[in-house]
């Protein structure tokens, strides 16, 4: 079966991978890129581990095709902090320690990110309900609410 | 060197603050590998062919055409697995038997439930490891299968084992059973005791199969070389148990498994026992080539060890003023397809909050037809306890009694005999409940439609073999290697935080690891609340050993008595009084002259660790009902938990908080729905709905510190106690808002309607 | 499988045509990816819409709006003008799946995919809204209420695929509202979903109303029974307690892993009564 050839911008910078039709954008980035940051929790949608941002909207990695991919510009958790710099977020998330095992975490970052850009102000339910897609066995969501709050007001300035 | 240290008080720099963990830039970055992050060059993909029948004799598994398919480079079926006799092992808080290890990784003479492993393959790609599957052609004589706990118990219903007698009964029965094993636990004289009592409530409750519900799929890599040696790596609670197991099953020596535990996504209990592992290792062993195998979540959901799911009987009697005088239980749970449920635990579990004379508690194991049960987080405790403290509830009520003041008449204290053994030591029981009776979440005002319940939860959590090993290194940092699994994410910080006090030195100056099996001595598997308490002993010892070395050292180059050197503050320095004075040194100045003084100081600990203190819960939950559709709202939730001493608050909050809300939905939404034919039908994280971030509020906590003797630093495990109270707080809860008492679980809004609808038109 | 990515609707309709059934078009492909893992669909040809303009544009057109099929539910929802024209259409739209869903979810996915659950039909039913097809004999507009046969099944003939939803004037007070019952508050198939669309004329009287359920049958309901209940009537506790029996009894559910029919008949007539309330609180607000 002959494959695609993918151009597409991840993280900032251009790559070419190869992908079979059924492929998914969540396996090209594991598996072609080895970016392995971005998880699968489900492979259908419904747990969020593998969230990532196409062209500026949050999105589930697994339920994109690979060749879909063609031309847009992604981002992944292995772009989020900026050479040493941690983002607020992901410091944050340390200080409150709203993460155990960690394998929620990327995908509720990206996540959570999201959130901030079009909404730097929001209320605790805000978070929540942005959230909702993204499972977490080990924290119940308290210290992730408390570090996305948190977050929110170190970046507004306050 | 002693081997058990106990409690001592002190002033306290590290231990009880709240430093970033170690490990946390890596988790933030997505740079942590966990178990489906690695690949090696040249890697085949291995997949499973598991039984769509809940029960059916194999008669024939043809593989030849899965073979012969191009890119398939190894295929194994149980006749590449040798046959176990029975052998027995615990692993975490529950126990194994060999025999029906290797069944349960892949069948033998029959499957035993829908999900249930037949035949493996390793293939150049997933999709042609898929293509291998579907060619793979087996002959199934299908028989009738069983999955409800009562169902199986009947004589008459389909037997999974022909030879399972039930064990615990005198004389053995004639006739094989679904049920396993009976065990009881009974003291003192249970008739006499509700004859005393002036009110006996006797209850039946039922549960379904729960699942721990780990968000990361069981992943391994397995790469074989051609002398017989396996490397392993897997997401698990415990490479070590992982090595065993792998090694019993091949038939390899222990020594030719090497497991590197990778960062796990969770585990809850659940990765405590091997699933691909060693089929991965066979099919690499096979192909000469590395085999990798990650589960898809149908298949997490379908093939690892759910819950179980119970039939409970409770039976309480006491006085008018409440002092309980006769207490029983009937545990009846599924063990799974093969025998070894948590019933036992849960046996110990379901009373032992309580000081009580007469009681009685009988458990039945019993196989049915769905995965072999793997432990969830204090496992088989909240079941019990949602029954029992359902019933103390309604006593509580009946009488007129506050419920904090009905279980405060009776609480187990220091010196309460067990009716399972052990007499319990210095205990928080008491404090909890006070503590929450003061909360000002127990007082808050209440809604139309609201309701508050609480609960109680007590597990005895365990110690176990455990090793580390703490080096100086050559600029006075150390490193301590540990073989205890970082789970929830906080023990390396909390280990580090221990040798750091115990040194007197900075946090950062101490490096922790998990190591691989071949870097210690066998250590338990992260389970029963241990980590803290079993690690943190032998991080306590090993760091002392330390101690006494740079002492003798000091002793050396300073050409000073030993007992002149003291150790504070991350120096050597003269021990005061009338012993000889010396210029203090640093850790690094020491360890810079280490080879020229003996060599490399280093300590480490190879120790069983005994005497874990017990934990005790109060929660209080605050519910509404919507009345029109049987919704369940959790308004406000608090827990109050003593955890002997805090080593890292933060990370102890999360437990509390996390095992609040796991038993938040196992008592809302979680269960696993079976169709007629035995077929599992919400294999995903759709159906089977975990909770949410927006279905919850803030958990608070308050942590409670009774120190446990028999640990330096007070530690008791904390992890399994919060799961225990969240079933029966909340069924109090909606007793408290609507009049219903709710026996069935989960409490999802077609039960609580039916129940409201019922209840009405059994007035009307 | 192969994959195209057509520009234009003739291109589209070409591929689609020519493959004999074996083609299924490629929107968000929330529905599709899933049902292409667990083996359900199995196309040989995969249509991918998003790059034909037509497609994902929301126009205000005629006094009322032309909305793509292919215009994922973030984007609807982010547009202020649909939302204040139509917020029970966005409710049933907010409630597909989580923000990552919507990201790449779209109405005409929803639709087409024919869930009886799908969150924004019952909303769209109750607007009106009219499906504007095309296919290689051309276009034609149908009635939305018609246009899903049953579980999966929609009368799209070979060849046609959904190009946008049109959207009716608003009169002067009215307001729409949708919603659903779930275990959770977010992230399951609606157990039941209960749409209302009403006007009130100047007096306060409910003047027009359409009422469509989901979830409780085969396929979405429109529910004229119901509707009667609150045309003519203020809206009252007595009308709507009309409205809820109406309801209640226009559903035929089945028992599944997600609720009994007892469960969903009665609270089919709860949902629509409470969205009633949220339809006639919206119409009642000055424009």
């Amino acid at each position: 079966m002959a494959r695609h050839h993918v151009s597409a911008t991840v993280n900032g910078d251009g790559v070419e991978f190869l992908c079979e039709t059924g492929q998914t954008l969540l396996e090209a980035l594991r598996d072609e890129l080895r970016l392995t940051g971005t998880k699968e929790g489900c492979g259908t949608g419904d747990c969020g581990a593998c969230s990532v941002m196409v062209d500026g909207r949050l999105v589930c990695s697994c339920l994109m095709l690979a060749v879909e991919a063609e031309g847009k510009s992604i981002q992944t958790i292995e772009g989020m902090a900026v050479g040493e710099t941690l983002h607020p977020l992901q410091r944050k998330f340390i200080e409150h320690a709203a993460l155990q095992c960690g394998i929620c975490t990327p995908g509720i970052l990206i996540a959570a990110r999201s959130l901030l850009a079009r909404n730097p102000n929001p209320t605790e339910s805000e978070v929540r309900y942005w959230l909702a897609g993204n499972l977490c066995r080990c924290t119940g969501y308290h210290k992730i609410v408390e570090a996305v709050l948190d977050a929110a007001r170190e970046m507004r300035g306050g | 060197m002693s081997t058990m240290l106990k409690y001592q008080e002190r002033e306290l720099k590290i231990v009880g603050t709240r430093p970033l963990r170690p490990d946390g830039v890596d988790k933030v970055t997505g740079r942590a590998r966990f178990g489906a992050d690695y690949n090696l060059p040249g890697q085949l993909i291995g997949k499973v062919l598991r039984s769509p029948h809940a029960h059916a004799r194999i008669k024939s598994i043809d593989t030849s055409a899965a073979q012969a398919l191009p890119g398939v480079k190894a295929v194994v079926t149980r006749d590449d697995f040798a046959e176990m006799p029975d052998e027995y092992a615990a692993v975490g808080e529950l126990m194994i038997n060999f025999r029906d290890v290797t069944r349960n990784m892949m069948a033998r003479e029959k499957v035993l439930y829908d999900g249930h492993p037949l035949a493996a393959v390793a293939a150049v790609s997933e999709a042609v490891a898929r293509e291998a599957l579907a060619l793979i052609k087996v002959e199934y004589e299908v028989l009738p299968h069983v999955i409800d706990v009562v169902e199986a118990m009947q004589p008459g219903a389909p037997l999974l084992h022909e030879n399972q007698y039930t064990a615990g009964v005198k004389p053995k029965p004639d006739r094989p059973s679904n049920v396993a094993k009976r065990l009881e636990y009974a003291r003192g004289d249970l008739a006499a005791g509700f004859n005393e009592a002036d009110l006996i409530v006797e209850r039946e409750f039922n549960t379904k199969p729960v699942h721990q519900g780990y968000i990361e799929p069981q992943a391994c890599l397995a790469s074989c070389s051609e002398d017989g040696q396996a490397e392993l790596w897997t997401s698990t609670q415990g490479h070590f148990i992982v090595r065993a197991q792998c090694a019993k099953v091949l038939q390899m020596d222990v020594s030719k498994i090497r497991v590197t535990p990778t960062e796990i996504g969770g585990g809850f209990g659940g990765k405590n026992n091997i699933y691909s592992e060693a089929l991965a290792i066979a099919l690499s062993r096979k192909s000469h080539r590395p085999v990798k195998m990650v589960m898809t979540r149908e298949e997490v959901f379908r093939a690892t060890g759910p819950t179980s799911g119970a039939n409970v009987k409770v039976r309480i009697g006491c006085t008018r003023d409440g002092k309980i005088t006769a207490a029983e239980a009937e545990l009846n749970f599924q063990a799974g397809a093969f025998p070894g449920s948590s019933v036992n635990q849960a046996s110990m579990c379901a009373f032992t909050r309580y000081d009580l004379a007469n009681v009685r508690v009988v458990g039945n194991d019993v196989t049915v037809n769905r995965p072999k049960v793997a432990a969830y987080r204090a496992p088989g405790a909240p079941i019990a306890v949602f029954g029992v403290e359902s019933v103390i509830d309604e006593m509580a009520k009946k009488l007129g009694i506050d419920p904090i003041e009905f279980r405060l008449k009776n609480a187990a204290r220091e010196g309460t005999q067990t009716y399972y053994g052990p007499k319990l030591g210095p205990i928080g029981y008491i404090q909890t409940l006070e503590q929450a009776r003061a909360h000002p979440h127990y007082s808050a005002p209440l809604g139309p439609n609201q309701g508050r319940g609480i609960a109680t939860g007590f597990w005895f959590n365990i110690g176990n073999e455990t090793t580390c090993s703490l080096n100086l290194q050559e600029d006075g940092t150390l490193t301590l290697m540990l073989g205890t699994i970082d789970v929830a994410g906080g023990s390396r910080a909390s280990m580090a935080m221990m040798v750091a006090e115990e040194l007197g030195i900075e946090f950062e100056s101490v490096r922790p690891f998990v190591g691989d099996t071949s870097t210690l001595g066998f250590n338990f598997l992260t389970a029963g609340s241990r980590g803290t308490f079993a690690s943190g002993m032998a991080c306590v010892i090993a760091s002392r050993q330390v101690i006494e070395k740079l002492r003798q050292r000091v002793a050396k180059i300073r050409e000073v008595p030993l007992e002149a050197v003291a150790w504070k503050d991350g120096h050597a320095r003269p021990a005061g009084g009338n012993v000889a004075q010396f210029a203090p040194m640093s850790l690094a100045e020491i360890a810079k002259m280490a080879g020229k003084t003996g060599g490399t100081i280093a300590g480490h600990a190879e120790i069983n660790a005994q005497g874990a203190g017990p934990g005790f819960g109060t929660h209080i939950v605050d519910v509404e009902v919507d009345k029109q559709t049987g919704s369940v709202k959790i308004l406000r939730y608090t827990v109050v938990q003593d955890v002997g001493k805090a080593i890292h608050p933060a990370y102890v909050e999360g437990q509390l908080q996390g095992g609040a809300v796991q038993g938040i939905g196992w008592a809302l939404n979680e269960e696993y729905v079976y169709g007629d034919d035995g077929v599992l039908q919400n294999p995903g994280f759709l159906d089977y709905r975990v909770p949410v971030a927006s279905d919850l509020p803030f958990i608070d906590t308050v942590i409670v510190e009774v120190p446990n003797p028999n640990h330096p630093y007070g530690v008791r495990g904390c992890g399994e106690v919060p799961i225990i109270p969240p079933l029966a707080a909340i069924a109090n809860a909606i007793e408290n808002a609507i009049g219903l008492r709710l026996c069935q679980l989960p409490f999802s809004p077609p039960r609580v309607l039916k129940a409201i609808d019922d209840a009405a038109a059994a007035k009307g | 499988m192969r994959y195209e990515a057509p520009k234009t609707l003739e291109q589209a309709i070409a591929l689609l045509s020519g493959a004999n059934g074996q083609a299924r078009v490629l929107a968000g492909g929330t529905d599709l990816l899933i049902q292409m893992r667990s083996g359900r669909a199995e196309p040989e040809l995969l249509v991918d819409i998003k790059a034909i303009p037509e497609m994902r544009s929301i126009v205000a057109e005629t006094g009322g709006y032309r909305v793509g099929a292919a215009v994922t539910c973030m984007e609807l929802i982010e547009n202020e003008a649909f939302a204040q024209a139509w917020p029970g259409i966005v409710d049933g739209v907010r409630l597909i799946g989580s923000i990552q869903v919507k990201g790449r979810a779209t109405m005409g996915g929803n639709l087409c995919n024919a869930s009886p659950a799908a969150d924004s039909v019952p909303a769209l039913i109750a607007a009106g809204a009219v499906v504007c097809i095309a296919g290689a004999q051309g276009r034609r507009e149908a009635l939305i209420e018609e246009f899903v046969a049953g579980p999966g099944k929609t009368t799209l003939a070979s060849g046609e695929l959904v190009v946008s939803f049109l959207l009716p004037l608003r009169a002067p007070h009215s307001g729409d509202a949708y919603l659903r019952f779930t275990p959770r508050t977010e992230m399951d198939i609606a157990v039941v979903g209960a749409a209302v669309n009403l006007t009130l004329d100047d007096t306060g009287v409910c003047s027009r109303a359409r009422v469509s359920l989901g979830a409780v049958a085969e396929r979405a309901l429109l529910v004229p029974e119901a509707a009667a209940a609150l045309i003519g009537t203020r809206v009252d506790e007595a009308a709507l307690k009309r409205l809820a029996a109406a309801a209640s009894a226009a559903c035929r559910p089945i028992d599944d892993k997600r609720g009994t029919k007892d469960f969903r008949i009665k609270v089919a007539g709860v949902m629509a009564q409470r969205a009633a309330e949220i339809a006639t609180e919206r119409a009642r607000r000055p424009s």
